[in-house]
């Protein structure tokens, strides 16, 4: 089943596009990120699907729900967790909790909310004020926040943006647990690493358009391959090397894409040969930042 | 149908102006009984509006129907615009709530606080005069009607504004003026007939003087058509209130 749909999604503020036509399908029990740089769009999708912006064109849906036309079923199956780090001023963390669930209509859930509470460690803060609570508390918060209702779907606008590993940690392996148990999880993060390790999918977004979508395996694999790192010494690298370049050379620092192991060992006979010695010699795996990077950059995904 | 949402956001509206209670309560009752006295002590028996009805008999249900009216607007207005500035509105609008159900959640929390801080400057100032209550259902009619259309208002005013001072202007050129010049302190009659015509446009003017109809059985117009006149007021705002909600207007861009 189609978790959620985004069909053609536009929006622009004024002279600036937003989201020019965004089309993604996120099925159900997926962990989906959402990457791009700043004012790439990420935020003004995730508001719509939230319905706290409406698009110009287009439409989104959640388990086949329309966000506009059917937002009641639509945003009872969507938690989301919003980027600012917002709070009520006049209430605790439990009254904060046992609110939000009666919007949603759960008037007796004091069992899940406990649950929510343990899990995000936030049972000692339980009759705290929200103001009294430090950042990464008030981060905590609002995760619970988007779970009181056990939504079907996910969606974390940033969750860890200026939050220690510790909140990181605790966060990560309850949204594991949840998505394990079913939940979808779209993520939008900052941190690459973050995705990398936690996204099975992702699309990338630039300027209000998506520009690449795939498993996170294929998208490294295709984009860049690997890397050996060399330091040379006695002259530099020689010119039948040089197609091989895949980042700007750091003094003698060469980095050279390969694609296969074997050709680590052409390469260091080639240099032998031409009387290079090497001084220092690396390995590396290409990362999503690589890939992230090349994208926004303006290479083409075939 | 009353569901839990409506229920939890007419609960939490409410939590919210209780739990400052010494400024959303106990100042607006203060304030009110500084009009008494001062008013009080240096017009009464020297204006007599009805006969027989003191000046302070026939202040007090003016301040009550004044205090009942500018704390109705200025619950769910603070609420809304509070919660705009800080960015906590996401909270309900991420929620199925529907538009009837944030309108009249917000609206009957205001109501709430506007008949409680009524109630208490009534039972305060009470003491100082002699007051009949011809009518009774009158007077209950015309402090519900009057704190809907001013919870209705401070929803709209809410809205709209996008910053404390647009808020702060809403209140100062538009609800106070109305207010005062609605017969809180005098009867139209004794105003010159350009401003009692004036007066006639103000629809504040109608739950005033319905709402003293119930205590002293005299007022400057017949309280049916008062009634009938405000409560159509009711209606138009209450409309518009609901479309702009629903249209997302200044809400969900």
């Amino acid at each position: 089943m189609t978790a959620i749909q985004i069909s053609n999604v536009e929006k622009r503020y004024k002279s600036l596009q937003a989201l020019g036509g965004v089309s993604l399908t996120i099925e159900e029990g997926e962990f989906f990120g959402l990457l791009g740089p700043n004012g790439a769009g990420k935020t003004t999708l995730i508001s719509i699907i939230a319905g706290l912006i409406r698009a110009d064109a287009g439409g989104v849906k959640i388990h086949g729900h329309d966000v506009v036309t059917d937002f009641r079923e639509a945003r009872k199956k969507l938690g989301v967790v919003p980027q600012e780090l917002v709070f009520d001023p006049f209430f605790t963390v439990r009254e904060t909790l046992r609110l939000q669930s009666g919007y949603f209509g759960l008037g007796n859930n004091d069992k899940w909310i406990d649950e929510v509470m343990e899990n995000l460690d936030l049972t000692k803060k339980a009759d705290t004020n929200m103001r009294a609570l430090s950042g990464g508390m008030k981060r905590r918060v609002l995760v619970a926040q988007a779970l009181v209702h056990k939504p079907p779907v996910i969606v974390l606008d940033e969750p860890t943006a200026g939050v220690d590993v510790e909140l990181r940690q605790t966060l990560w392996k309850f949204i594991s647990r949840l998505n394990r148990e079913g939940h979808t999880v779209v993520l939008t993060t900052h941190y690459l690493e973050e995705a990398q390790a936690m996204c099975k999918r992702v699309a990338m977004l630039r300027a209000g358009q998506v520009v690449a979508l795939d498993s996170m395996s294929n998208l490294i694999r295709r984009i860049s391959g690997s890397q050996l790192v060399v330091h040379v010494q006695n002259g530099g690298l020689p010119q039948d090397l040089t197609h091989l370049i895949s980042h700007p050379p750091e003094g003698n620092k060469y980095s050279l894409r390969i694609n296969e192991y074997s050709e680590v060992e052409k390469i260091l006979a080639r240099l032998r040969e031409a009387g290079a010695s090497i001084d220092e010699m690396q390995l590396q795996q290409a990362d999503l930042e690589d890939v992230f990077l090349q994208i926004m950059d303006g290479a083409e995904i075939a | 149908m009353i569901t839990t949402g409506f229920r939890t956001l007419v609960y939490k509206e409410t939590l919210r102006f209780y739990k400052v209670a010494t400024q959303t309560i106990a100042a607006p009752i203060l304030t009110a009984m500084l009009y008494l006295l001062i008013f009080g002590h240096v017009l009464s028996g020297r204006v007599e509006v009805y006969p027989g009805v003191s000046y302070t008999a026939f202040l007090i249900p003016g301040l009550v129907m004044m205090s009942v009216l500018q704390n109705s607007f200025a619950n769910s207005s603070s609420s809304l615009i509070q919660s705009k500035i800080t960015g906590n509105l996401v909270f309900v609008l991420l929620t199925p709530l529907s538009h009837w159900e944030i309108f009249s959640a917000y609206v009957l929390a205001s109501m709430v606080r506007g008949i409680t801080v009524g109630l208490g400057v009534f039972v305060i100032t009470a003491w100082f005069a002699h007051l009949s209550f011809t009518a009774p259902l009158w007077i209950i009619a015309f402090a519900l009607l009057g704190a809907a259309i001013l919870g209705t208002m401070g929803l709209i005013a809410g809205i709209w504004a996008e910053k404390f001072d647009q808020l702060a202007a809403f209140q100062n050129f538009l609800i106070v003026p109305l207010t005062f010049l609605a017969g809180v302190f005098y009867s139209i009659h004794s105003l010159p007939a350009f401003w009692q015509g004036a007066s006639h446009l103000n629809p504040f003017f109608y739950m005033i003087d319905g709402f003293r109809y119930g205590f002293f059985g005299q007022s400057d117009i017949n309280p049916w058509i008062s009634f009938c006149i405000v409560a159509a007021f009711l209606v138009v705002l209450a409309l518009l209130a609901i479309r702009l909600l629903r249209s997302g207007y200044r809400l969900r861009h």
